[in-house]
């Protein structure tokens, strides 16, 4: 703790630390000073330029900027003088003098700064006669509405997107009476750096900024405010919903709050308009005669009940199988994976964490004796260098994304990035390697090679804290630079300098995401990393860790609820016989004892005709699984499909009863983000005709067949949660209503996880495991000469339920498009924008080409968001033969312009 | 390329930012004002972000982002031009030349700026043509060194 500094701010004594501003102390010592620039949330540096928080400090000359002023010992400091205010009341009144006085119908009014001072000051017109600068509002994107005439140049939206969003995408144009803030130009739109954020119009304290999709739906004093998360990608942003008249108008970040600073990125902001579409399914259906038609919920359950108790009398129920969903509350997941065991009386339930995930779980779990995020989001900050694998962070969870990239800004922290295409971070990294996709462990290998040959190694840590470092020296001893360079194609000399980056740092942190997991090597390559970490003693200590960035906004949540065929809850695993008998007990029935079906392989038996009937909550394997025309075919050839959603989704399209279910901002519950944070989730709007939440649905089904799930509210189905789950044991509503807590935490007094492993591991010792460089399954050769790699784009997500029924997001992208680098597409004729034909040994798309070079020539990349040219019909069902996640990263496939 | 960003102007200056308004001069001078394919190209060139390119090159008043006349016309409005008589040059102007303060004749011979103040008071009122000041102006020799320059340009056109 630094050093303390005592002053007295009107008549009230504060001590702060050192180094704190004037400002700072007034507001500890709850006195608030006007101010219009400064935003002490977002932790940035004072610009000090409306001069309204000036106040007066004995012995000083003239007044003094509160916001940048350091507070010193013993100041007598004045925040309310007669001077002040008439000084104040000048302020405001030259910025009045060139600002509409339309406050009536102004978007902001009840919401802006500067009508507040004015109103507190008493400035009621302004005393400097003039005309005003008229300019008409621009609104070049599809969300923002810039309106210069509003603005007061504070400065607020240059300084969050140039040094907390990291974006430099606006700032100040011309001067004097023509200054406004804006875009270059010239660019068009989709060359400009903006990600359309908007996490400018959380800070501007006036008009000036505002959301298009919001004018005229209401003003500050008309909305109901509900502070929910973010039903988006894993970094579990916090969000507050602007609700009118049962709608939901707009959303907002807040500046400061949480572990993301109150940042939101494009989806999580403009991404909504999917909760009141049209296309929202509000009745059950149910097949008859080949089509699906309305029903009641009495006849859809009842027809479920039925049908999955015949099946499960005739075929055992082990012929049924359940997928749980990364989207749904922790109460939804625990309560389906309830539902699959003690009702149906199966392990057969998993979810997408299997094609996301699996391999970390697997992989870590075996390192270290944990699957999950060792270190925390804000802990990245710390780190003195930050090693990015296989995560287009700054598209894929865009706040952690601008995380890194401040902390890179901040000079302390310098970032290697390995990813085969150039992604945005590669213009952050003292380091970019380009490795071939699926050669991952041989990079990583050569960097432990490095680490060793050059004594770089944490000798203490490995002594102390792990076992099998032996194996692990024999195993990377061929791995040279060299000859890692043959398989990767990154140069020696680069593979060097990026270990001693990582191994010469205080600390370093690696983060990774899908490019590691996604591969036949998924569990290899995540164990790789483990004993890169381990190597050089980077676990456990702020700044450092094994960080993998979970994909769904609770992907986390739904592996910790058990949604897994070989575990429940807090990951006790299904073979123990202990644990086994601990759920049998609670949950009053006896307990099936063998692992069940992943994800991929539900599909495979139900292809093979050993799975007779699927129920489905919340997931759209139609699109996001590997191979589609496999999976079409096995959902096709079921007996009996459920699905529950709130679209009737390409995989409801199958299904023989399709259950409406309530989206995020319809219902209560809790989601786990990436970093372990469990936070709630709050009911703002009622589901649309008749669709009810998932957890009702499952209670309701539960019940008719025979086991009665009976719970007042999702509190309830909580406090089983805490009270079988060690993990979430301290977890309870009472404390999530004003914080959120970072498993694991053992009881009510616990605060919670924010580093895992941290005097010892999970498991007891760290273990290393060597591993050894396995080509991917298919490579390009003579027929299909491209290496398709797929992944996910900044403003859609996963297969698209929710971002393609949102029209920002569909403006700023309306279709896909295949990435092939300009001597590809040269060679073949193929033009930016022409149409193409993508062809791989399972199917065949079409789709335009997006000529760049993000891609090396030999490789195409390609979103999966897109029902219209599903990346999946090409991807291959190769598995890891560990974690059984599919290798979507690495097939071959045939380009061909489509004529 | 060439014309956009002349290989001439970035030579010694690659890849270093604090030289942007060196490079925006030059281009003013060759150019006569800032193209927007030049500004972009010089973002890449001084890895100076587009966004800074465009907030220096719109802040400045010796650049402009807009094409101008071959020849440009500046009247001091500063305080002591103003009270010997400024107004009434720019009135000149305007009518002889058919076009506003800020705006550019529609043949492309000349450009009418007013500026604050020159710093040469005593010598009001002032206007500079082409960077040559003509002090103690009156309508009279205004008008006749805007013919001068348009006669010069004339014949310099039927010459070729």
């Amino acid at each position: 703790m630094a050093e303390k500094v005592s002053l007295t701010i009107d008549d009230i004594i504060v001590a702060v630390p050192e180094g704190s501003t004037i400002l700072e102390a007034a507001l500890r010592a709850g006195i608030e000073i006007p101010h219009l620039c400064y935003k002490p949330e977002l932790g940035l540096s004072p610009t000090s330029s409306c001069r309204l928080c000036l106040v007066e400090v004995k012995g000083a000359r003239g007044l003094v900027a509160s916001c940048s002023h350091p507070a010193a010992d013993g100041m007598i400091v004045r925040t309310d003088t007669d001077e002040l205010r008439q000084h104040r009341r000048m302020v405001i009144d030259l910025l009045l003098s060139d600002h509409p006085h339309d406050c009536l119908t102004c978007e902001k009014s009840g919401a802006c700064d500067l009508e507040t001072y004015a109103y507190q000051l008493g400035v009621k017109e302004s005393e400097f006669a003039g005309e005003l600068v008229r300019v008409d509002p621009i609104q070049d994107g599809p969300a923002i509405i810039y309106d210069q005439t509003k603005c007061i140049l504070c400065g607020r939206c240059v300084e969050i997107c140039h040094n907390v969003q990291v974006a430099g995408a606006v700032d100040f144009l011309g001067r004097g009476f023509d200054t406004r803030v804006g875009l270059p130009p010239a660019l068009p739109r989709t060359e400009s750096v903006c990600a359309e954020c908007g996490n400018c119009l959380d800070v501007c304290p006036t008009g000036a900024l505002s959301y298009a999709g919001a004018q005229g739906q209401g003003r500050e004093w008309e909305f109901e405010r509900v502070t929910t998360i973010c039903p988006y990608c894993g970094c579990g942003c916090p969000l507050d919903m602007h609700l009118r008249d049962g709608r939901l108008v707009k959303v907002t970040g807040a500046p400061g709050a949480g572990p993301t600073r109150g940042l939101l990125c494009v989806k999580g902001r403009f991404g909504f308009d999917f909760l009141g579409h049209p296309d929202r399914l509000t009745e059950p259906l149910v097949r008859r005669d080949g089509a699906l038609m309305p029903a009641t919920w009495e006849e859809a359950l009842g027809l479920v009940a039925r049908r999955l108790g015949e099946i499960k009398q005739r075929s055992g129920a082990h012929a049924i199988a359940g997928l749980a969903s990364a989207k749904c509350t922790n109460e939804e997941n625990y309560l389906m994976q309830k539902f699959m065991r003690a009702v149906i009386g199966t392990n057969n339930v998993d979810h997408c964490a299997r094609l996301c995930h699996a391999s970390t779980v697997a992989g870590l779990a075996r390192a270290f004796g944990s699957g999950a995020m060792t270190n925390s989001i804000d802990d990245l900050g710390e780190a003195e260098a930050i090693f990015v694998i296989g995560s287009n962070t700054t598209e894929c969870h865009p706040v952690i994304g601008a995380v890194i990239k401040r902390a890179v800004r901040g000079g302390k922290t310098r970032l290697i990035v390995a990813d085969p295409r150039a992604i945005e971070l590669t213009e952050y990294a003292d380091l970019h390697l380009q490795q071939k996709p699926g050669t991952d462990v041989a990079l990583i290998n050569a960097l432990a090679h490095v680490i060793l040959e050059e004594g770089l190694e944490d000798e203490q840590f490995i002594g102390e804290r792990t076992e099998g470092f032996e194996e692990l020296r024999l195993a990377v001893e061929p791995y040279t630079p060299e000859f890692a360079e043959k398989i990767t194609g990154v140069p020696a000399p680069n593979l060097a300098e990026a270990a001693r980056i990582y191994a010469r740092a205080g600390g370093a942190a690696i983060v990774y995401s899908m490019g590691i997991t996604q591969h036949t090597t998924g569990t290899d390559n995540v164990l790789a990393l483990a004993n890169l970490a381990m190597l050089t003693g980077n676990i456990g200590r702020p700044g450092t860790g094994v960080n993998p960035l979970r994909g769904q906004n609770n992907v986390q949540g739904a592996c910790d609820m058990g949604a897994l065929p070989d575990v429940y809850s807090g990951y006790q695993k299904v073979a123990d016989g202990h644990v086994r008998s601990k759920f049998e007990h609670a949950w009053g029935v006896s307990l099936p004892d063998s692992t069940g079906l992943t994800v991929v392989e539900m599909m495979e038996a139900a292809a093979g005709g050993k799975l007779k009937a699927i129920y489905i909550m919340g997931e759209n394997p139609m699109l996001s699984d590997p191979d589609i025309s496999h999976v079409e075919e096995a959902l096709r050839g079921l007996d009996f499909l459920v699905v529950q959603d709130i679209f009737l989704t390409e995989t409801a399209q199958l299904a023989d009863v399709v259950l409406p279910a309530a989206a995020f901002a319809e219902k209560n519950g809790c989601f786990t983000n990436t970093e372990r944070r469990v936070q709630r989730v709050r009911k703002g709007l009622e589901p649309p005709g008749d669709a009810r939440a998932d957890w009702n649905i499952t209670c309701e089904l539960a019940g008719r067949m025979g086991y009665v799930m009976s719970y007042a509210d999702v509190a309830a189905v909580h406090e089983e949660i805490a009270e079988t789950t060690p993990i979430y044991s301290g977890i309870t509503y009472d404390r999530l209503e004003t914080q959120s807590l970072q498993w694991p935490c053992s009881d009510a007094e616990h605060p919670g996880t924010a580093i895992l492993h941290k005097d010892r591991f999970t498991r007891g010792l760290g273990k290393f495991h060597p591993v050894t460089f396995i080509p991917p399954k298919e490579l390009p050769d003579d027929d299909y000469p491209f290496l398709l790699s797929t992944g996910r784009i900044l403003e859609h997500f996963h297969t698209g339920t929710m971002s393609r029924h949102s029209e920002v997001l569909g403006r700023l992208v309306s279709v896909g498009a295949i990435e092939i680098n300009p001597t590809d597409a040269h060679r073949l004729g193929i033009a930016d924008g022409d149409p193409v034909k993508v062809t791989s040994r399972r199917g065949r798309i079409e789709i335009a080409a997006r000529v760049t070079e993000r891609v090396t020539p030999g490789t195409v990349f390609l979103a999966f968001h897109f029902r219209e040219a599903p990346a999946n019909r090409l991807t291959i069902a190769a598995l890891d033969p560990v974690a059984k996640i599919p290798e979507f990263k690495v097939c071959a496939v045939k380009v061909e312009p489509a004529r | 390329m060439s014309l956009v960003l002349p290989e001439t102007l970035l030579q010694g200056r690659r890849s270093q930012p604090q030289q942007l308004i060196e490079v925006l001069h030059d281009i003013q001078e060759l150019r006569g004002y800032i193209p927007q394919e030049s500004m972009i190209a010089l973002s890449k060139e001084l890895g100076v972000p587009l966004i800074d390119v465009y907030r220096v090159a719109s802040f400045y008043k010796a650049f402009s982002l807009v094409p101008r006349g071959e020849h440009l016309v500046t009247v001091c409005m500063g305080t002591a031009c103003h009270v010997r008589g400024a107004a009434p040059m720019v009135h000149q102007l305007a009518g002889q030349l058919e076009v506003e303060p800020g705006g550019t004749t529609t043949d492309g011979l000349f450009t009418l700026e007013c500026v604050n103040c020159l710093g040469a008071c005593a010598l009001g009122p002032i206007v500079v043509l082409d960077g040559v000041y003509h002090d103690h102006m009156t309508p009279r020799r205004l008008r006749r060194l805007i013919e001068s320059v348009r006669r010069a340009e004339n014949e310099g056109r039927s010459n070729v």
